[in-house]
């Protein structure tokens, strides 16, 4: 009886929790225009969304979202992989330094992040754009990356390094034959949680993108939001980006899940 | 091998130009006028403008209303989760976390479409629903993991030395789960106050909150006041995390 | 080649990490082919030791060479010798046969080549049959094989092996041990091996080097090592033992717990302190009482699997540890003999402890940083260096440490029949040595206090200051 009732509300906060992603997706199976009425079933907004239907300014956005992702993903998973071996060699007042910074863009509000790297961009009269919102999420995503390599060379047993060195091993073999396969999957997890938060990201894009139109999908489904009433090709996108989200957090989730057991 | 370490200096170097640098430069602008004079003028304006004044108040009342909420449903669910008598899967877990996940702005918007599908009208009352929707997970997540790390042992203890179950949770879980409470109070309490886009998208632009400020302010050129008002957001939220423990951050390094 | 050239040479190697020396001024010379152990408790500075001469590790001062060449310099991978890690550090991402093959292939070495080494040596460890397997996936044995396999692949001229065994059980322990000393045999080649376990150096070794405080005890072979100890520190490590206090009286007559005995040892001198070690085997015990040359009544009896270990307290107020076959209640009284030749004499390396102080009043001395009231001095001028010498058992220990002038920890404790012989390492790393009844534990955290009366001060003159004593020699 008691596991009964507690399993009841947990089901019930899910329910509520995941009520307005269930709504959104069973719409982007219908072709109205306004959300709420069902006008019988149809993959219309799904075909609009790939065969090119939808507005040039969408897919434009949804290609800059993509390949903002990837590079800061790519860019900040080689940084923050050198500079996680680094710290990890680092003893004492310029370890707590590096690592007080690095936990800065982890705790700090969006809003906050968003302005202070805004006013940077103004300071330095550096005209905004593509490359400022890659440089803003590259240095929000890398503190993450950090912390997923972390952990891997703590738990890598230190003699390994110096193993590989009596082996006959330069360093830099060393390197590249003992150390980064052994925290290889910190990386990918660093770079896939990257490249969702930089999917994810709004506040930032939004103060660093500047006026030359630069749009990505939050900000675009902002500008689509705020004219009233979404386009409604948003809908199937949305219902996609929830489940590409729902894939990579399951193959993170089991990477960990997997290491765990493995020790 | 400890030469190795210098490997760190690169990101030491990209850290200060952009993370301590453009924090440096919020103090900077907040201090001075248009021209560059240094001032306090951009906090004299903020301290009488009322209307800028009441959406701040506001925003931290909606703030509290929306963290008290969230503690007040979310601990029971917690709770409940972390106990394998009574959620023996591991799947509900997961499906709280997943939303953390998703684009605040698609789940937003989510909300809206909610509300539109009920016809329910949005407002104060969408507002905070919708709040409470997105920081949920937010509360729940370290809550849990307190929880799930704490040592059954203390509740046997509690029990053996002749605490009813009432006295048990009151007196050995509730305060062992403090720091995961705090460190839920502030990821709920910090993005809440901090919003921008959420409260106009739910109340049809009828509520404004002081993130909303901070961005008019910044879009309509007026950096100096828009850095002014982003420190005092800044201070509050400082505030928050020392009187809410420094375990926090802890709790937040492993989201996953 | 002669077979027993020096392959190693160490040359007063020294090594501190933030300003603790852990190797001081360490000189030894190991011979091509033998199976050297580094022995001595954990933080002597063997495992140091060992990691200079892979070369993780450069020293502060001193030389290293092999065959006749400084490779003090000469990065590890660089060296042609091979290590065996402590916790294996088997490369957990590549199966069995890679991490063999780790070393080989990094030397572009055609593949059948390599595939015929690894396979032979994985023979060797008896390992054949789990080249495939992830390493993980063995057991602590099987591990420890395949990390000697990888070491021995590359035919280094030189084996080091820190600890291998360590993480073993007993059973696997004894029978890798065996395993290793055949290795060693088949291969020929130079083994530096590191260990802690006293059993497994002498049951191992050609050669032993006890290793303590960053110094080099003894060398020697495991006899003698455990019959002709050449200091307290070694004798209490290796096996048991009693340990005594002692005076020469002439050559070939010593006595100690309040009668003469007849030794062997000569060259001491007339009438001078000593140390003497008498294995708790070579204590003959008997019921007759009117032969033995001491008697004493046995105050505990529990057996050890062979023998029994008994405590006998003398007549004369001392304890001895007595081992035998035959058991004798606790309580009667029993007839004891020491041989000439089971009486092992060593020479004290202090007789009291002699300080570097510092006048700070007429009657007050600094002393290791610590200040304290001594009787008032005349003719030494304050802010002279002065020599203090303190009575080993004239330092007061006390429980709690702020209550004391200076404050250590108990780093070494030697029973030596009716009291304690501890050494204290006080806050700088200076040692106090205190004689007391009183049972302390190692690593306890004490106050020193020296009593006024007991502090003897002896003016230096200038060149005398200049002269760094620690203890006095005899």
């Amino acid at each position: 009886m008691k596991k009964f009732l507690a399993q009841s509300y947990i089901w019930l906060l899910l329910i509520i929790l995941y009520a307005p992603i269930l709504i959104i997706a069973i719409f982007s199976f219908t072709e109205a225009k306004v959300l709420g009425n069902w006008t019988g079933f149809s993959t219309r907004l799904y075909e609009n969304l790939f065969s090119g239907g939808v507005q040039n300014s969408l897919l434009t956005a949804i290609q800059n979202t993509l390949s903002i992702a990837i590079i800061a993903s790519l860019v900040s998973t080689l940084l923050g992989s050198v500079a996680a071996i680094g710290i990890h060699n680092l003893k004492g007042r310029t370890r707590r330094a590096i690592t007080f910074l690095n936990d800065v863009p982890m705790l700090n509000p969006d809003i906050i992040t968003g302005i202070s790297l805004f006013l940077l961009f103004v300071a330095l009269g550096v005209t905004q754009g593509y490359v400022t919102v890659v440089l803003a999420h590259i240095s929000f995503c890398t503190p993450y990356v950090v912390l997923s390599v972390m952990p891997k060379l703590k738990q890598m047993d230190q003699n390994t390094y110096e193993a590989a060195l009596d082996l006959g091993a330069t360093p830099f073999q060393a390197l590249r034959k003992v150390i980064i396969p052994q925290i290889r999957p910190g990386m990918i997890s660093g770079m896939i949680l990257a490249f969702t938060l930089s999917i994810d990201d709004f506040a930032v894009t939004l103060f660093t993108k500047g006026n030359q139109g630069l749009e990505t999908l939050s900000t675009y489904i902002y500008a689509d939001a705020r004219k009233g009433g979404l386009t409604p090709e948003l809908r199937p996108l949305m219902t996609i980006i929830f489940l590409v989200v729902l894939v990579l957090l399951l193959v993170i989730n089991l990477r960990t899940h997997k290491s765990q057991n493995k020790k | 091998m400890n030469k190795r370490s210098t490997w760190a200096y690169p990101y030491l170097v990209f850290l200060l130009i952009f993370v301590a640098l453009p924090l440096v430069l919020v103090f900077w602008y907040a201090f001075q006028d248009a021209s560059g004079q240094f001032t306090l003028d951009n906090f004299v304006r903020f301290a009488s403008e009322t209307e800028t004044i009441n959406t701040f108040v506001y925003s931290i009342e909606i703030a509290i209303i929306t963290t008290l909420l969230c503690l007040l449903l979310g601990y029971p669910a917690a709770y409940i989760l972390s106990n394998t008598a009574l959620n023996p899967s591991a799947v509900t877990v997961v499906l709280f976390i997943l939303p953390m996940w998703i684009n605040m702005l698609v789940r937003t918007l989510a909300t809206v479409a909610l509300f539109d599908f009920l016809t329910l009208p949005l407002g104060e009352g969408a507002l905070i629903f919708g709040m409470v929707y997105n920081f949920l997970p937010f509360m729940i997540y370290p809550i849990y993991n307190t929880l799930r790390k704490m040592d059954n042992s203390y509740k046997r203890a509690a029990q053996d030395l002749g605490a009813n179950p009432l006295q048990v949770f009151t007196k050995v879980t509730l305060p062992l789960s403090m720091p995961g409470i705090s460190s839920g109070v502030m990821m709920v309490f910090m993005p809440t106050i901090s919003t921008f886009a959420v409260a106009e998208l739910l109340t049809m632009n009828k509520v404004k909150l002081f993130g909303t400020t901070i961005q008019e302010n910044i879009n309509n050129g007026m950096w100096n006041y828009g850095a002014a008002l982003a420190l005092i957001m800044l201070v509050i939220i400082g505030l928050t995390s020392v009187l809410s423990d420094r375990d926090a951050e802890k709790e937040e390094g492993g989201l996953l | 080649m002669k077979k027993n050239d020096t392959i190693i040479k160490i040359d007063s190697v020294s090594k501190a990490f933030d300003g603790v020396t852990v190797l001081d001024e360490v000189s030894l010379d190991i011979k091509r082919g033998e199976f050297v152990t580094l022995l001595g408790p954990s933080g002597c500075g063997k495992t140091t030791l060992l990691r200079l001469i892979a070369g993780f590790a450069l020293p502060d001062s001193g030389s290293i060479y092999m065959e006749g060449e400084d490779i003090t310099h000469v990065p590890p991978y660089q060296r042609p010798l091979n290590t065996v890690f402590q916790r294996y550090a088997l490369f957990p991402h590549l199966d069995v046969y890679d991490n063999v093959a780790f070393g080989l292939r990094l030397q572009k070495m055609p593949k059948d080549e390599i595939d015929k080494k690894v396979r032979k040596v994985l023979k060797m460890v008896s390992m054949t049959g789990y080249e495939d397997r992830d390493v993980e996936s063995l057991s602590g044995g099987q591990q420890q094989r395949v990390a000697i396999a990888r070491a021995i692949v590359n035919q280094p001229k030189v084996l080091l092996l820190d600890e291998p065994l360590a993480a073993l059980d007993l059973k696997m322990r004894k029978d890798m041990q065996i395993e290793l000393k055949e290795m060693h045999q088949k291969l020929g080649i130079t083994f530096i091996y590191v260990t802690h376990d006293q059993e497994e150096a002498l049951t191992l070794s050609d050669t032993i080097v006890v290793v303590n405080e960053g110094r080099i005890q003894q060398i020697g072979t495991p006899a003698d090592i455990y019959n002709e100890p050449q200091n307290p520190f070694v004798a209490d490590f290796i096996g048991e033992s009693n340990i005594l206090n002692a005076t020469m009286i002439e050559d070939g007559k010593v006595n100690f717990i309040g009668h003469d005995f007849e030794c062997v040892d000569k060259g001491f001198g007339n009438d001078v302190p000593v140390d003497v070690v008498v294995r708790p085997e070579d204590i003959y015990i008997m019921n007759n009482l009117d032969a033995a040359q001491f008697t004493g009544k046995v105050k505990s009896c529990v057996f050890k699997g062979v023998h029994y270990e008994m405590f006998v307290d003398t007549a004369d107020g001392y304890e001895v540890m007595v081992q035998d076959y035959n058991a004798f209640e606790p309580g009667s009284e029993v007839g004891l003999i020491i041989k000439p030749q089971d009486i092992q004499v060593m020479k004290k390396p202090f007789t009291s402890n002699i300080f570097e102080g510092t006048m700070l009043a007429e009657d007050k001395v600094e002393i290791f940083g610590g200040e304290f009231a001594c009787k008032p001095q005349e003719g030494i001028a304050v802010g002279d260096k002065v020599e203090v010498e303190v009575a080993f058992n004239k330092v007061d220990l006390v429980d709690n440490a702020e209550d004391g002038v200076l404050e250590g920890f108990v780093s070494f404790i030697l029973y030596k029949g009716n009291h304690y012989h501890l050494t204290v390492t006080v806050d700088n790393g200076a040692y106090i040595y205190v004689d007391t009844q009183d049972i302390w534990d190692k690593s306890d955290w004490v106050g020193v206090n020296i009593a006024p009366k007991d502090i003897q001060i002896r003016s230096l003159s200038a060149s005398a200051a200049e002269v760094k004593t620690q203890g006095k020699d005899e």
